[in-house]
């Protein structure tokens, strides 16, 4: 199979959540994914953007860059922002880490997509940005 | 416009949360303060969290959960879940919400258990 890639940029809107993890799914459904895989992907999906809106650019204005390629069987989704970047990325990925002020965030996200993904991957500077790599295989 | 993500009802000590289809970030904003204004105004010893019409959940689920279930905890009182699907169950599980509130079938289990 030939290498397939989907772009989608969105405006930094917790709206937009539901649209990027849908967007995804929809985009994977050419694998002939599982229920389950579409749902894992959809989860690991909106954690990465939800970060973005949240610590990435912190509810101001911003871009949210998706970027999701099919080859062969393997699904890798790319989402970056051009926002605050994390200063200690170790931390950022600890369980139940967040700097999440009003306390209803479960500092889960990261600990999210590695259950839900088979690799993932993140580069972040600050002042710079943040970028996030998620592999699944598709159908083993 | 904003639409209403969650619906509440009493029943007696019980306060029953209808969760909405998809529970993300974006409609988990105004949980806490609805139900902080709830607990105030009214005796609660129980909540009970209703999934059958969700299909979708991430951490932001398991956010809102947890300090509910603290919540509770710190007044003696209980937590429940009920209608949960296979999605939402794995949810729970990578969450460990499954251990810490129990899950039951129905509404009627959910209050009485």
């Amino acid at each position: 199979m030939e290498k397939e890639t989907l772009r989608i940029e969105l405006e930094s809107l917790s709206k937009n959540e539901e649209f990027a993890r849908v967007a995804v799914a929809m985009f994977m459904s050419r694998m002939d994914p599982t229920i389950e895989e579409i749902d894992d992907v959809k989860t690991a999906v909106s954690e990465a953007v939800t970060n973005g809106i949240i610590h990435g650019y912190q509810g101001k204005e911003g871009i949210i860059y998706i970027e999701v390629t099919i080859e062969d069987r393997e699904l890798t989704v790319v989402v970056k922002d051009s926002g605050t970047g994390i200063p200690d990325i170790k931390k950022a990925m600890e369980p139940m880490y967040t700097t999440d002020a009003t306390g209803e965030r479960s500092g889960m996200g990261f600990s999210f997509m590695e259950a839900f993904m088979d690799q993932v991957e993140v580069w972040s500077v600050p002042g710079v940005g943040t970028r996030v790599t998620m592999k699944k295989q598709i159908g083993r | 416009m904003e639409e209403q993500t969650f619906r509440y009802e009493a029943k007696g000590q019980v306060l029953v949360i209808h969760m909405p289809k998809e529970l993300d970030h974006h409609n988990c904003r105004n949980l806490r303060y609805e139900t902080d204004l709830l607990l105030e105004e009214n005796y609660i010893t129980k909540i009970v969290f209703d999934f059958s019409k969700t299909v979708f959940m991430d951490s932001s689920g398991i956010g809102i959960l947890l300090n509910r279930y603290k919540q509770m905890e710190r007044s003696g009182g209980k937590t429940a879940i009920y209608g949960a699907r296979a999605q939402i169950l794995r949810v729970l599980a990578v969450g460990g919400i499954g251990k810490l509130v129990p899950q039951y079938d129905s509404k009627e289990a959910a209050i009485a258990g």
